[in-house]
């Protein structure tokens, strides 16, 4: 199953890549992978989809704290989240079609960010399912290129998710077993 | 106080107590070695930066300190990689200082520049790439903190030109090293030290499997007396070799592939296995399905990714192990297991009649042979370094290590070539001890440029080529698995007496088992280093074997007059 992972890492040149690496190395699937600044000067917040089984994640968590600059690593999945994808979608119109479209960007609570004559681009903020059924409506009409963020996530509720610590025995959430402090 | 990056490389080597470095100048790390000279740390210049690498992972080995390769950029780096990845796979720790191509010209293909960062990531604990001067020492310091804590490993430092030629006013920094990212010290919560005594007390046949880690830690004195303590025997992995003396009456041998078949068999046969510092690799284990089902697992490691990764264990525990062992033994009751160890003197049924060392003797120069006497006439006191292949494989079997760090090999890697320079390695670590390199003959022609190498640093290490005119081990699964078709296997080597003698060293030859404690005492007795080309039986086989990803109670023996021989698929 698809399990969505936030990793905090420190925020230095080719971080990234040794993420992604691992990732490589040990055989497991990106699905989709963003990054971007946190609040906190000199971290970053990965979101990584990766298709994997329980056993899999826990070895992945393992992995990841092996990399010397991972802080955190949160496992959403089990948790009530938020979690959204942007697109961009430039559909090519014509006159006739486009009071069409823009109905259909209505419905999907999407925007119009560009129009040509012969085209407009549509920035959509959702979950996968939303940003892909408004795909599936918006093909007909000839999509030219389509651009996507990747998944970004976050757990429901007032506290900061607690971190895996993968210790062996499964995941401990963090207070009860030593788990890796930020900054 | 005015310091240039390469001389604040020199002083971060010399306050972490680095004594000698290993490596090889070029165009990249020129600066590193013109400020060589005011510091008094001894270079060793090897004769390709590979051996450089396994110099220094066998000083590592030897010591317990962590080990020091220089190289320079592009070649320089890549040659390093063999020796990188051979740590990486045995825990060794290394700091490898790589010289890079000018930051202005990084990304732009310059001479001898490659992204050595990059093509290390995979095979370090943690690389560096330094373009900044003010980023030198720390970058050092943290290398040399990453290396030697945890799990150890090898740490990349890969520094610039012009860093290296920048001069800025500097200070060492010695205040503590915060890594937000980096918790080596762990330790298990008090309720599974009490589950683990639980376990153990219920446990009738319990077996150790100790692995490394008890030599990485220095669990040695901890283990025997949780073995003695719970009356528990104990197998090990070839790397946990010597960690627990093969005298005592507790040690079962090695386990595994060309371990002993008694102990394979007792670990089918075990109701609990307490693995210690090893990591369930596949030459442990055979086929995974199939491996130990009677048996509940506890498992301690520092790597929490080791644990539940190849096998799945009842228990876990993360931490140092000789510190986690010392917890442990103040939950554990003292056991008895006189019926088990009883059982398991019955598992070795006809295996000594196996053994070829009782083989009636036909006249044939075995290596097995040749390892054996070597143990005899070094009272088991030396320091064996291996290569990798059938006579890694019999240095495991017949040389009978007693004491704590006496035996180093490339275990998961399995690199050919890495026997002659480990040996040099562990002779600057211990240039007290008598050391000896086990190798094939194809190994040996690897990496035999680092005799140049010994001679130019008048070091003394012996070298005992087990010469079958064979890649040996692969002739070995040629002969089992592909039906004899010896393809590429057999090897005509080079006169190594004259090899030898051409770099100004002694060479012997040995072709009878009469002359070899002849030849071993007169290569203890020579100054130099001595080569010694034994010309065994160039078809024998490592036995027992366990086919690779088979159970480990099928095993491949040493035929007794009648062919006990089954045919076994091989599946890796």
């Amino acid at each position: 199953m698809y399990h969505t992972l936030v990793a905090l890492v420190e925020d230095k040149p080719g971080v990234l890549n040794r993420v992604a690496s691992l990732f490589r190395r040990r055989a497991f699937n990106i699905e989709s992978l963003t990054v971007g600044h946190t609040d906190k000067d000199g971290i970053s917040r990965m979101t990584i989809v990766v298709n994997s089984d329980a056993t899999g994640v826990e070895r992945l968590t393992a992995y990841l704290y092996k990399l010397v600059n991972v802080i955190q690593v949160h496992d959403l999945t089990p948790l009530s989240t938020v979690s959204r994808d942007l697109a961009m979608i430039k559909v090519s119109t014509q006159p006739e079609n486009r009071p069409h479209i823009m109905q259909v960007v209505d419905v999907f609570r999407a925007r119009v960010v560009d129009v040509t004559n012969h085209s407009l681009i549509v920035e959509v903020t959702g979950d996968e399912e939303k940003i892909e059924g408004l795909v599936e409506v918006l093909k007909p009409y000839g999509i030219i290129e389509m651009v996507r963020t990747g998944i970004v996530a976050m757990a429901r509720g007032a506290s900061p998710v607690p971190p895996l610590n993968y210790n062996g025995n499964g995941h401990i959430p963090a207070g009860q077993a030593e788990p890796p402090t930020t900054g | 106080m005015k310091r240039t990056g390469a001389q604040i490389v020199w002083e971060c080597l010399a306050r972490e107590g680095v004594e000698v470095v290993f490596g090889y100048p070029g165009g990249a790390n020129l600066p590193i070695y013109d400020a060589m000279q005011d510091y008094p740390i001894h270079h060793v210049l090897t004769r390709h930066e590979q051996g450089a690498a396994h110099m220094a992972d066998g000083y590592a080995r030897a010591s317990g300190r962590v080990g020091v390769a220089l190289a320079t950029s592009g070649p320089g780096a890549t040659n390093l990689v063999t020796g990188i990845a051979t740590a990486m796979m045995d825990s060794s720790p290394l700091v490898c200082i790589t010289g890079q191509v000018a930051s202005k010209l990084i990304g732009y293909d310059a001479f001898q520049e490659t992204d050595v960062t990059g093509i290390t990531l995979p095979i370090t604990k943690h690389n560096y790439l330094v373009t900044d001067v003010h980023e030198i020492g720390h970058a050092i310091r943290e290398a040399f903190y990453i290396a030697r804590t945890g799990r150890p490993g090898p740490v990349l430092v890969d520094i610039t030109k012009d860093a290296q030629q920048q001069a800025i006013d500097w200070e060492y920094d010695a205040s503590p090293i915060r890594l937000p990212g980096y918790h080596p010290d762990r330790r298990p919560a008090r309720k599974d030290f009490q589950q683990a005594a639980n376990m153990i007390s219920a446990a009738r046949r319990p077996l150790i499997l100790a692995g490394h880690g008890v030599l990485l830690s220095g669990a040695m004195a901890e283990l025997k007396r949780f073995a003695e303590q719970t009356h528990t025997p104990v197998a090990l992995t070839l790397l946990g070799l010597s960690g627990f003396p093969a005298g005592h009456p507790l040690n079962l041998g090695m386990m595994g592939m060309h371990g002993e078949a008694w102990v394979n068999h007792a670990i089918q046969e075990a109701d609990l296995l307490l693995a210690f510092g090893m990591r369930f690799d596949d030459r442990v284990t055979g086929d995974l399905k199939t491996y130990a089902t009677q048996a509940r697992k506890i498992h301690i490691d520092i790597d929490p990714s080791e644990l539940n990764k190849n096998v799945k264990v009842d228990l876990a525990l993360v931490g140092d192990l000789r510190q986690t062992l010392a917890e442990l033994l103040e939950f554990v009751q003292p056991c008895e297991h006189a019926d088990w160890l009883a059982h398991i003197e019955g598992l070795k049924d006809d295996s000594l009649l196996r053994d070829i060392q009782n083989l009636p003797d036909q006249g044939h120069l075995y290596a097995a042979h040749v390892v054996f006497d070597l143990w005899r006439y070094t009272d088991g006191k030396a320091i064996v370094t291996t290569d990798v292949g059938q006579n890694q494989m019999w240095a495991a079997q017949y040389y009978r290590l007693d004491d704590p760090g006496t035996f180093i090999s490339s275990g998961g890697l399995g690199t050919m070539g890495f026997g002659l320079p480990a040996a040099i390695g562990v002779k600057f670590a211990r240039p007290q001890d008598e050391v000896w390199a086990i190798v094939g003959d194809g190994g040996f022609q690897m990496t035999q440029a680092e005799l140049s190498t010994a001679a130019q640093e008048g070091i003394k290490v012996n070298v005992a080529i087990l010469n079958n005119g064979y890649l040996g081990m692969v002739r070995q699964w040629q002969e089992f698995f592909y039906e004899s078709r010896y393809t590429a296997t057999p090897m005509r080597g080079p006169d190594f007496i004259k090899i030898a003698e051409a770099h100004g060293l002694t060479g012997l030859r040995v072709t009878q088992r009469p002359e070899v404690e002849p030849a071993v005492r007169q290569a203890q007795r020579t100054p130099g280093t001595v080569v010694i080309d034994f010309r065994v039986e160039q078809e024998d086989s490592v036995y027992p074997m366990v086919p690779a990803g088979a159970d480990l109670k099928q095993m491949i023996r040493r035929p007794l007059p009648s062919p006990l021989v089954e045919p076994v698929q091989e599946s890796i």
